[in-house]
């Protein structure tokens, strides 16, 4: 059986998804956000938030304003009218101290591939990364564009507790976590930069379409950062403005 | 001067609630709120709140509190604690005037598990993010990003209505064994058929691994398809039932993860989330399919239900003015055998 994409999945009265595949993949996700960006245009009536993902979009909606299977197929129509590009997103670089105590499974990738950690370093950093999703936890960016070569199974054991900060990478995709939390991830780094910050203008530092780059950084660094950070300051540079 | 709530000793599971928080799943961020949404509007109501004030949710436990600075009307709703005001038994589902000096003790429910106390004018707390209710793993709302615990002191605000009598409303019904009413999907495909027939023919329980996020439920393992168990990360809503490789069912709550690589079977439907919150760790839990329909019918059903709640609360009676009243109405009744 062949599947149709972009389809209608329900998700009790309160939502559904537009799947547009299930796959990671650059285009498949930029059309997830051109939907989204269609929607917040568009504004339905009973529809109350959106939640993109990798390769669908979760649209909560009212039952008592609204049938959700209408606004479905409502909305499935636009998603097969053909979607517009969505505008490009903001480009920040993030400083990530690699390796040693801020991410101790640096040598085991590195060991896993065959290359040296600071080869592993290179092509983590050397990659310009799309934030594809937040989501799992407030804050919590999920980015494609991880070089391939670095992609490898998740570990058979997740630990039960990682740092906020922790800069990560699990399959083909790679994580920027906000807060700690249990993780099956390996860990290369950590950032000072807090991407869910409550009382800091902007709450949450990433957006779905940003794009980021990850910029190495001396441990002896990560004191004065982390301070900057707490106290407020972003730490992370934007680059396209 | 202003009322103080002082906590003497409470539950670890004890939160400050509100209707929760909106607009933040695409940042990964859930609702949280009650999670007995028409305890917490009954327990306002009662004293004369707007349904979705900040008050004071109980999980599986209670507490003992006082007030200073003058007195509070107070009322509970949900999981059937036992009450007393200094000492005397009272009732649920009734409001009661707790003064200065008092001291209000709630034990452990019996049956169910979430108990909501609300406090007439509400708790004054700061909002965050638009909302007070606590969401423990983001540390965002309640008291300091926290439950509450002894020795907290909670500012309330004056009550809207003052010197209003005391109300009753008819109980929120907590059942032990009931279906619990689900629409399949979104991923139902990736389970085999008897995989989907285990949901919908077993009875699980309630396993010791619940709380506010999400019910890990006890039974017969759901088989998955030849696809296996990971998806790649879609959104999730209150009441998914993603069943990870292990094959136990796990329903995702108000504080639960905004995205998930697990497929979900089905989706309990939004007015059955309180009757499967209410069930304590083993609890016996079935479900039956509906179709969406059905399900949007009991959501609009239960709004309904919910905001004629202020209407319905009648003013409490003792059983002297109850006898009197039914005498009035002309159906004679001797005080042997009106019955409390």
């Amino acid at each position: 059986m062949t599947l149709q994409y972009p389809r209608l999945l329900a998700c009790g009265d309160t939502a559904f998804t537009i799947e547009f595949g299930d796959t990671i993949d650059a285009e498949l996700n930029a059309t997830v956000l051109a939907l989204d960006a269609k929607l917040a245009e568009t504004q339905l009536p009973g529809l109350v938030e959106t939640v993109p993902t990798y390769r669908s979009l979760t649209v909560h909606c009212d039952p008592v304003a609204v049938d959700p299977a209408e606004l479905g197929r409502q909305v499935l129509a636009l998603a097969r009218a053909g979607l517009r590009p969505p505008k490009p997103g903001r480009s920040w670089r993030i400083p990530v101290v690699y390796g040693g105590e801020f991410g101790i499974d640096l040598s085991s990738v590195a060991q896993h591939h065959g290359l040296s950690p600071d080869e592993v370093i290179a092509r983590h950093a050397g990659g310009e990364y799309r934030v594809a999703m937040l989501g799992f936890l407030p804050g919590y960016a999920y980015l494609s564009g991880l070089d391939p070569a670095l992609a490898l199974p998740r570990r058979p054991t997740p630990r039960a507790l990682t740092p906020a900060g922790t800069i990560s990478i699990g399959g083909v995709q790679a994580l920027v976590a906000s807060i700690a939390a249990p993780s099956g991830w390996h860990l290369l780094g950590r950032t000072p930069v807090r991407i869910f910050m409550p009382g800091r203008e902007p709450t949450f530092l990433l957006q779905p379409g940003d794009a980021v780059r990850f910029e190495p950084t001396g441990a002896d660094r990560w004191a004065a950062l982390d301070r900057a950070a707490a106290a407020g300051d972003a730490v992370a540079e934007r680059v396209d403005a | 001067m202003s009322v103080t709530l002082v906590v003497l000793e409470c539950g670890a599971a004890t939160t400050v609630q509100d209707g929760g928080r909106r607009g933040y799943l695409r940042f990964g961020l859930s609702s949280s709120g009650p999670m007995d949404r028409l305890a917490h509007a009954a327990a306002n109501a009662l004293v004369g709140n707007a349904i979705d004030a900040p008050a004071i949710e109980f999980g599986l436990s209670g507490g003992r509190f006082r007030v200073e600075g003058g007195s509070v009307r107070l009322a509970l709703a949900g999981a059937r604690c036992p009450i007393t005001l200094d000492g005397e038994q009272i009732g649920h589902h009734r409001s009661v005037v707790l003064r200065e000096g008092a001291q209000l003790r709630i034990d452990r429910p019996r049956d169910g598990v979430f108990t909501t106390l609300a406090l007439a004018g509400g708790i004054v707390l700061p909002p965050s993010m638009g909302s007070v209710s606590l969401h423990r793993r983001a540390a965002l709302g309640g008291l300091n990003g926290r439950p509450l615990r002894e020795g907290d002191r909670l500012a309330l605000a004056p009550p809207p209505v003052s010197g209003e009598a005391d109300h009753m409303l008819d109980p929120v019904a907590i059942d032990r064994d009931q279906p619990i009413r689900v629409v399949l999907g979104p991923q139902e495909g990736r389970f085999t058929a008897s995989g989907i027939e285990t949901l919908l023919g077993s009875i699980f329980t309630v396993s010791t691994q619940a709380d506010r996020m999400g019910y890990q439920l006890d039974g017969p393992r759901i088989k998955h398809g030849k696809m296996g168990a990971d998806i790649v990360s879609d959104g999730t809503v209150a009441g998914s039932i993603q069943v990870p490789g292990s094959g136990r069912p796990i329903v995702l709550l108000a504080d639960r993860q905004t995205t998930g690589g697990y497929p979900k079977i089905a989706t309990v439907v939004s007015a059955d989330l309180r009757r499967l919150a209410q069930r304590q760790p083993g609890n016996p839990v079935r479900f039956a399919s509906v179709p969406l329909e059905e399900a949007v019918r009991l959501a609009r059903e239960r709004a309904v239900e919910i905001a004629a709640l202020p209407a319905l609360r009648a003013p409490l009676l003792d059983a002297a003015d109850r006898l009197r009243l039914a005498n009035l109405a002309g159906n004679a009744v001797d005080a042997f055998s009106f019955e409390e």
